[in-house]
């Protein structure tokens, strides 16, 4: 600890020098956060899904409907202890520029199944009983400035015309991967106004037993191999993660990224540290005379790295742990439930020290090696 | 002036420093480079899908191909107006199209699914689309279940080959031929004929008709005509316009990760600028001190550490190219949230952007170099010769 | 047994091509408690027989001791500790970090001991108060005059202690009236506190007031005793 004065004092020599390595270094350890978390979220996102809950869609693709009364017939099926179906309705508010999922749902039994929607009981009851109602998330309520009672209108891009229904009630998802900016009304209303076409998207299965997810899978596209519409079922886990794959090559685009820029601010940083740790060579040959040992002024050097690239993290990741938050990031829709992983701060403090090794080891070595009598003769 | 050769000598006399201080700011460069060639490719694909001359008709309301719907009837009036144009046979050129998404895996991890758009096409589509290139194979023959497939494809999807067979909406299809379409999104889609389509998808119903214009200038007035039918309740659109729109959302995105990402990466190389040469102009503050004794103006001297600072991010810029070239042509792909299908597009590097590239080096360097080379300039004589 | 050893001790420097021959077989004693001046021509080898005692350079051949510890026979790192305890070094240029105040400068070669910071800081108080500067333990040394830069240094030469004090030309960059300072505190720490005192030296004024004086030429000792007649004046 008696040491920490002498490193103190050699971090408030170039004071602007050491605030703008310990501020590079908290940008790259920002930057790599946040790109870092793009990635976890993604993959947290895949990793949704109730154990418990199977979906079925058509086979052909994700844009293609189920008859309404394949519902019955996997409802009979052994081990399937709940069902509840849902349909795509793809409305745009206003201009349409802000996003955000709607769908309709067969709300009794959905909200049966989706415990993950946290919904006062008062609201829940309302928009129940209402055939026209809305459940919306409640970022929405911030988004639009919408109210509780309040009618909005959608217009639907798949299904014409003007939709309006009554905000009865606000969910708060209990995972924030959920999302919580999605709008879901009654699938009886929309069954009604598109003629009874009697259609729906996809179907949720609960299911006695995880262990027989496949089993009951493939018992449900069994049912329909031959039918017009033959269905592919799987967990819903499956289904959450084939949309995160839908990115591509996003998640290795940013850990390239990622890295480029911890690679570019370590040179940077290890460069201003070689050249300021030069013009003290003086200094450490008086160190030396003085009786400092090799070892100890390696260890001062690495020290004085170490406070620098460990504060500069610090800033970085507990910037960006804090900001995104704060600002209630979701990466306008995409990355719902946007957040900063615990693995992240590990890793992001991993690179720090690898940084201070990377950018201390050749001015500490130097350090250690200085051969005195020639670093005096540069004095004197 | 003091000449350039003094610091082109003190940039060489310290090479481990410089070297640093280049590829740090040549990695920044490369990055800002790479981000803006991927958003570049991606709307070079979408925007050269449509063409000036081709109007797209949709319902109205449709804010895509995809969730839109059109009957027979419709298909019948568009061919029969006056505005579409006809071709050397006498036909109108009209492509009443399916198009639907369908599940595919990819060749190098099946567990990857992507989305691809299946267009069913009239056989006029092949004249409507000019820009479309059959590479290699035959077209599919009407009234069989063949299909052709875009070069896009063809690598990054197994079955894909000449003679063999895809299997989606539970039938089996022979790909029949190759087409290539200019680098559009085109490319990504497997077509086939609209008969052979609508029976196993959605049925009797086509999702969007494509037509040439008779006169691309009247595209307006056209426009306005079909719009207003009452037999039909339509949007048309400029196909150009419509597929650029189509890439708006995911250009956005790209554009914004661009410019946060190198900007971050700008400032904290920017930081490191100025460390460097803070450090350059401590550790030679003597050699200043004569330089301002012999009689050279602070002037002089603040342009020639500017100069210096410049030279070494320039370097750096360079570098940043160098390192950014190879990505020309890669082939990357992701979804295209608009209209939901999976779309493959090039990274793009244009002259113009590695232009861009040397000038945001140079930017930097001047931004970096400003301070310290002020601090030199104003150095007093006789503390910089202590 | 003397406290400084010096046995047939050659040193030679290879400087490009050539190659310089400092010193080729010097033996040399000096004894606990003394004040030595060494003199001599630029290249006489003074500078280089200072870092060999100190320990900052070996030689090629020949032994040195210091209070009957062969210090050309040590390893960097025991050489470090052996310093710590056993040497106070002077420079010409004073070597005072900037960074630290003078009470932090002089304290520096405490921080390689296991004394207490309440120890350390009273030792530092004792330092300054020997050399005068007990009123500018705060200043930082460019707020330091030349003399007191030195007089610094040279309390951070003696605040562990050391066996023996070795001077580099430490009046080299002074005027007269701070060189007399120095030369008269280094004479009071002899005298009063019986330190022993190697100053290496071209100033003739600085080497009258130590009481032996050694000639190198050439690397070779050439013995002049001090004039009693001189002594006498003083």
């Amino acid at each position: 600890m008696k040491y920490l004065r002498l490193v103190l004092a050699n971090l408030g020599r170039h004071k602007l020098r050491t605030i703008l390595t310990i501020a590079s270094v908290a940008l790259a350890l920002f930057l790599f956060a946040s790109l870092r978390s793009v990635t976890t979220t993604l993959a947290a996102t895949a990793q949704l899904g109730g154990a418990r809950r199977l979906v079925t869609t058509n086979a052909t693709g994700i844009v293609f409907v189920l008859p309404l009364s394949y519902g019955n017939r996997i409802k009979a099926l052994p081990g399937v202890t709940g069902l509840s179906w849902a349909n795509w309705f793809g409305g745009k508010y206003g201009d349409g520029k802000n996003f955000f999922a709607n769908f309709a749902v067969d709300a009794e039994s959905y909200l049966k199944l989706y415990p993950e929607f946290i919904i006062p009981p008062d609201q829940k009851a309302a928009f129940l009983k209402d055939r026209t109602g809305a459940l919306i998330g409640k970022r929405l309520l911030r988004q639009f400035g919408w109210k509780v009672g309040q009618n909005v209108t959608l217009q639907g891009t798949i299904f014409p015309g003007d939709w309006t229904f009554t905000v009865d009630a606000v969910y708060t998802p209990s995972d924030p991967s959920l999302g919580d900016d999605a709008l879901v009304f009654h699938h009886e209303y929309f069954d009604e106004r598109i003629g009874r076409a009697g259609i729906a998207g996809w179907y949720i299965v609960e299911i006695d037993d995880p262990a027989h997810a496949p089993q009951i899978a493939k018992a449900i596209d069994d049912l329909f191999r031959n039918s017009s519409a033959p269905t592919k079922t799987g967990t819903e886990k499956e289904f959450q993660a084939s949309f995160a794959t839908m990115w591509g090559n996003v998640s290795f685009l940013m850990s390239t990224i990622g890295l480029a820029v911890v690679f570019a601010i370590l040179l940077v940083t290890a460069n201003a540290m070689m050249m300021s740790a030069r013009e003290r060579t003086g200094e450490i040959a008086v160190l030396k005379t003085v009786g400092f040992s090799d070892k100890l002024l390696f260890a001062l050097t690495m020290v004085e790295a170490g406070a620098m690239a460990l504060t500069g993290a610090a800033i970085g990741l507990g910037g960006a742990k804090l900001l995104y938050p704060a600002i209630n990031f979701n990466g306008a829709g995409f990355l719902p439930g946007f957040k900063v992983a615990t693995s992240t701060l590990i890793v992001g403090a991993l690179v720090a020290l690898g940084l201070m090794l990377a950018s201390g080891l050749v001015p500490a070595l130097r350090a250690a090696r200085l051969p005195v009598v020639q670093a005096l003769r540069h004095v004197e | 002036m003091i000449p350039i050769i003094y610091n082109v000598r003190s940039v060489v006399r310290r090479p481990v420093s410089t070297a640093l201080t280049a590829l740090g700011v040549g990695l920044v460069v490369a990055v800002f480079i790479g981000m803006l060639a991927l958003a570049n490719g991606f709307r070079a694909a979408l925007v050269k899908t449509g063409s000036k001359a081709n109007a797209l008709v949709l319902r109205k309301g449709a804010d895509s191909e995809l969730s839109s719907g059109l009957g027979r009837d419709v298909a019948s009036i568009i061919a029969a107006d006056p505005h579409v144009a006809t071709g050397p046979d006498g036909r109108p050129l009209v492509s009443p199209e399916v198009y639907v998404l369908i599940p595919l895996a990819k060749s190098f991890d099946t567990t990857q699914i992507a989305n691809v758009v299946v267009r069913g096409i009239s056989d006029q589509a092949w004249q409507v689309r000019n820009n479309v290139k059959i590479t290699a194979g035959e077209r599919p023959t009407s009234g069989r279940p063949e299909v052709c497939v875009g070069s896009r494809l063809t690598r990054r999807f197994p079955h894909t080959g000449i003679g063999q067979t895809l299997h989606f909406a539970g039938r089996d299809w022979t790909v029949k031929c190759h087409f290539s379409a200019a680098g559009s999104a085109f490319e990504s889609e497997i077509w086939g004929e609209n008969e052979q389509f609508m029976p196993v998808f959605r049925g009797d119903v086509f999702q969007s008709i494509s037509f040439r214009l008779k006169d691309p200038a009247g595209f307006d007035e056209a426009q306005r005509s079909l719009q207003a039918d009452k037999r039909m309740t339509v949007d048309v659109h400029r196909e150009s316009e419509f597929y650029a729109q189509q890439s708006q959302l995911l250009s956005t995105i790209l554009n914004f990760l661009a410019i946060m990402i190198t900007g971050i990466m700008a400032v904290g190389a920017v930081f490191g600028a100025i460390n460097t040469m803070y450090a350059a102009i401590a550790s030679r503050a003597p050699e200043i001190g004569v330089l301002l004794t012999l009689g050279f103006r602070p002037a002089s001297v603040l342009a020639s550490f500017l100069a210096e600072s410049a030279f070494i991010a320039l370097i750096g810029g360079v570098l940043g190219c160098l390192f950014a070239l190879p990505l020309n042509g890669i082939v990357t792909s992701t979804t295209n949230w608009s209209s939901f299908s999976e779309i493959a597009f090039s990274f793009r590097i244009t002259p113009l952007l590695l232009l861009f590239g040397v000038a945001f080096a140079l930017v930097m360097g001047v931004i970096g170099g400003f301070f310290p080379a002020l601090r030199a300039a104003r150095l007093q004589v006789v503390q910089a010769l202590r | 047994m003397a406290l400084v050893e010096i046995r047939d001790v050659y040193k030679s420097f290879q400087r490009e091509e050539q190659r310089i021959d400092v010193f080729t077989g010097l033996t040399l004693d000096i004894e606990a408690g003394s004040f030595t001046a060494l003199m001599g021509p630029s290249g006489s080898g003074k500078s280089t027989l200072l870092n060999l005692i100190a320990g900052l350079d070996k030689p090629t051949r020949g032994t040195v001791r210091v209070g009957g510890a062969a210090v050309s026979d040590m390893s960097p790192s025991q050489l470090a500790a052996w310093r710590a305890r056993n040497i106070g070094f002077v420079f010409q240029s004073f070597n005072l970090l900037p960074v630290l105040t003078a009470a932090q400068n002089v304290e520096l070669p405490l921080l390689l001991t296991n004394l207490s910071g309440k120890e350390r800081n009273e030792r530092v108080r004792i330092a300054l108060d020997v050399v005068g500067l007990a009123d500018r333990a705060d200043h930082f040394p460019r707020q330091l005059s030349g003399g007191q830069e030195q007089r610094t240094a040279i309390a951070r030469a003696i605040v562990a202690d050391p066996t023996v004090m070795l001077l580099d030309e430490p009046t080299g960059q002074l005027d007269a009236k701070s060189s007399q300072e120095v030369l008269t505190l280094l004479q009071r720490l002899n005298t009063e506190f019986n330190k022993t005192i190697i100053i290496v030296t071209h100033d003739a004024h600085a080497a009258e007031r130590a009481k032996t004086t050694l000639h190198l030429e050439k690397g070779d000792l050439i013995e002049k005793p001090r004039a009693p007649a001189m002594a006498a004046v003083r």
